[in-house]
This record gives C-alpha cells, structure tokens and sequence, in this order.
C-alpha cells in the first residue's frame, strides 16, 4: 500500500532529516511509528501525501508514485486521511460542514449525500448529536474524533495520523484512542506517529523506531517492547516508560 | 464675533428654478455616496484579488501585488486624481479619447475618474489587510486543507478568505468609512458631491458657517451609520474562537 525506496530529505543544506528510508506498508496494517522528538516521524508521514517534499528516492502509495511531478497530488491527498495533532478544524464551519467540505468540493458529491455520509462518521465517532456545534465549543477529544471523520469522508486508503493525542488532556485521550483502534479493527490501512505506547501495544501489527531521521528498529510490538534490538531503542523505551526516572 | 446665524437659509430659494439650498445637499450626498460606493466595489473586488496574490506560492504573484500596493499607496490621493482625471485620458487611443472627453457629460467623466481613482487606491490598502488576515491564520488550516485534497482556489474560497475577512472586519471597516471621506476630492476637479456643494452653498448665499456646519453634521452622521452598520455585520458572521484555535 505504502512504500519508502531509499527516500532522503534535507531541510536546508546540513540538515538531513530522513536517512535512506526504506519501508513497506501492507494493507491493513497497522504501523506505529516512535522515536524520540527531532527524530523524524512527523516528517516522514508528512512526505507520504507531499505535505513535505523529498529529496531523493521514491514513495509509492497504492500504485502511485508521490513524487513523480506528474501525479495528481490532490488526488493522491483525497485518498490519504491525515489526523493532526492540533486538529486543525474549520473554526467558521459547523461539524457537519467540516466533515462535509472536501466531499462536496473534491468529489463533488451532492450536500444531501455528503451530509448522510458525515453523519454515518459522526455516528461512528460517537458525535453525531452535535453535528451543528463549532469546533471551538467542542473538547480537545472531541475536536480531534471529528478531524478524524472528516478524514473518513473522503474515503481514504490509509490514514495518517501525526501525534493525534499529544495535545490533548489525558482524560480525553482514550476516547481517542478508543475510535483508532476501532478504525484499525475494521481493516483501515494506518500509520500513527504517537508516544502511546498501550496503543502500540495492543492495535499496531507493527511498530518502527526512529531516530536522527533512520529506522533503526522495525518490528512487531512485542519483540520492540520485549526485545528492542539498539541501545537507542532501549533508552528510548526506559524515558517513556517511566519517566519519573529518566 | 458678530455673526447672524440664519438657519433658514436651506429653505431659501436658489432662484434655479424651484430649487432651495437643501436640495443641493441632497443631490451632493447623493454623488458621494454613488462614488464611494462604486470605488468600494472596486476596491473590495481587486484588493481582495491582490491580497491573495500576495500570498500565493512563488515569486511573480506576490511581487507584482507588492508593486502595485507600493505605487498606489506612496502617492498622495490627490495626486493620483490628477493623474487619473488630466493625464490618462490624454493617453487614450483617439476614439476613446474624444469620447471620454467629448461625447461624455463632464460630470460622467469626473465620476468615472474619481471612481477609478478612489477604488485603485483603497484597493492597496484593502490588499494589505487582506493579507494580514490570511497571514494570521494558523498554517494548520492550509495544511489540512491540502491533506483533503483541495486546491488552491477551494482553499482560499472555503477555508482562508472566510476566516479572514471576519478577522480584518474592524480595519475594513474604517477604509469604508476613508472612501466616502476621501470621496470630497472629487470636488476639485468640480464633480458636485457634497463638499462642492457646500461651498456653492456658501458663495451663492454668503452663510459660511451654516454650510459648513451642515456639511459636517451629514459627514458625520453618514459615517456613524456606516460604522453601525459594520459592527451589525460584525456581529452577524461570528463564530466562537475564530483565532484562538493554534496548529501547525
């Protein structure tokens, strides 16, 4: 579904941010990608619908090479959900027009089935009562379960998800965990950038460590958790998992 | 000082007709407010267009707005009415020449100059609040816009220019109110708005003070309507948290 050849990218001129990255996402899995901050990871999602450029390489995504300049970049996004960690909602659109937008304007369904399907997702993310709020009338958590429907609505292929509940209170972000993981069970293709390492655990088939812009583990959840084959990886592991003793 | 103060005087005749004093107030303010409206049609419609140039990816764009915005906005406005009202039509093509300057009345040419001029002008600055507004969005918005697969003109039409234009209301709301002040240079190049017929007023009857004192009150009252009016707009299109909402 997703695959990295010997991608680079620079910021600049000095700063090189992803090291030769070659990766293989298959669909329906489910990949989390960690690594310590400046690593990498928000980047390297970001190249897969072009919201950052590369340099060098290729990235393919079901067939379709991103960065060839003769790709339908916009076609290529509609097929892409991507789920920010500041959520980034329409503040001047209700929920429903949020969701609804991209449908209408990118496929160009009518208002009526556009607003049947947003109102299936807010359904789905547990939100449909308030489909005429404001985003800022709504909680963090439940701000970012509408950016991820919205994200549904266009009916994506894979969803990206850039530290989806790193700026949220802790006791919002289960809610937003809890509609991931039942996105991953229903077969979504997902690649999550996140320090949640409960939801690494429990949902991702696979699990890739960052650092300094390399892969430096890729593997399954348990063999990471259990066995991480670097030392990057094991002090990684021992900041996160208890911090208190960092 | 001595002065008979004669408030009458706006019911006296003008010895046109059955013409009184007032009725040239009334036309004046009619012309003012036909400028001032029309050059903020165009000011609105092309600053909005040179705003978004502004802030538009790569390089000609932008600098071609930023020119503009330079030119019209370091010439004084009275300057660019001479220009636009003695100059350019002599610039003109033959035809259009003889008709800008023959076959139209005068008082269409004088309009058509000073609505150009008035709306030119405003239009850089309207340009610059533009793109303030859309520069202070966060670029999260963009940002998840692209990630929906829209393009650029969706996203300004949708996304940026909605959210904008209810940022810069206030700052738009005060360049409403400069184009219908501004609108009484119209007056020397003998367009009758409403400050040429103030002083007319004024010639033909000798109550200065009165004329004036009756401009000002219309001046004012106009443009404290105008402003009651934008906040009532203000009000009507707002939305909770506009820009506090953060992101990248």
């Amino acid at each position: 579904m997703i695959r990295f050849s010997s991608v680079n990218k620079w910021y600049g001129r000095d700063h090189h941010v992803l090291k030769n990255i070659n990766l293989e996402v298959k669909q329906g899995e489910v990949v989390v990608v960690c690594g310590p901050s400046g690593s990498g990871k928000s980047t390297l999602i970001r190249t897969i619908n072009q919201l950052e450029p590369i340099n060098d390489g290729e990235i393919n995504v079901g067939g379709v090479i991103v960065n060839n300049p003769k790709t339908d970049i916009n076609k290529l996004r509609a097929d892409v959900g991507f789920v920010f960690q500041h959520f980034n909602l329409y503040p001047h659109l209700s929920v429903l027009d949020n969701i609804t937008l991209a449908p209408m304007q990118v496929k160009k369904m009518s208002r009526e089935a556009a607003e049947q399907l947003a109102m299936e997702l807010l359904e789905r993310v547990g939100l449909a009562n308030k489909k005429h709020a404001y985003p800022a009338n709504l909680s963090g958590g439940q701000q970012q379960r509408v950016a991820i429907a919205r994200g549904l609505a266009m009916q994506p292929k894979v969803m990206l998800f850039d530290e989806p509940t790193s700026a949220l209170d802790p006791e919002m972000i289960g809610e937003v965990l809890a509609v991931m993981q039942q996105l991953a069970e229903s077969g979504m293709t997902m690649m999550v950038v996140t320090h949640e390492m409960g939801f690494a655990r429990e949902v991702a088939d696979r699990v890739l460590f960052l650092a300094e812009g390399e892969i430096l583990e890729d593997t399954t959840p348990e063999a990471f958790f259990t066995a991480p084959q670097t030392d990057r990886a094991r002090q990684f592991l021992r900041q996160i998992l208890s911090p208190m003793h960092g | 000082m001595h002065y008979n103060w004669d408030w009458g005087v706006f019911f006296h005749s003008t010895g046109i007709g059955s013409e009184i004093y007032l009725d040239w107030f009334v036309k004046g303010l009619g012309w003012t407010i036909a400028l001032s409206l029309a050059g903020w049609v165009i000011a609105l419609l092309l600053g909005t267009v040179l705003g978004v140039m502004r802030t538009l990816p790569g390089k000609v764009l932008p600098r071609i707005a930023a020119v503009y915005v330079e030119i019209f906005r370091n010439i004084p406005l009275l300057v660019q009415l001479f220009v636009w009202y003695f100059i350019v039509p002599d610039l003109l093509p033959e035809g259009l020449q003889t008709w800008f300057k023959q076959d139209l009345n005068p008082a269409t040419s004088a309009f058509i100059s000073v609505v150009l001029c008035l709306g030119l002008f405003t239009a850089a600055r309207v340009c610059e609040q533009v793109r303030t507004g859309i520069q202070a969005l966060p670029k999260g918005q963009t940002n998840a816009a692209y990630a929906l697969g829209l393009r650029i003109p969706q996203i300004y039409k949708e996304v940026l220019l909605p959210q904008a234009f209810r940022i810069i209301i206030p700052p738009l709301t005060s360049e409403f109110l400069n184009i219908f002040k501004n609108s009484s240079v119209a007056s020397l190049i003998g367009l009758m708005e409403l400050l040429a017929q103030t002083k007319q007023t004024a010639e033909f009857t000798a109550n200065l003070f009165e004329a004036f004192t009756l401009a000002t009150i219309i001046y004012f009252v106009l443009n404290m309507g105008l402003m009651l009016f934008m906040r009532w707009v203000e009000k009507r299109v707002r939305v909770p948290g506009l820009i506090a909402l953060g992101g990248k």
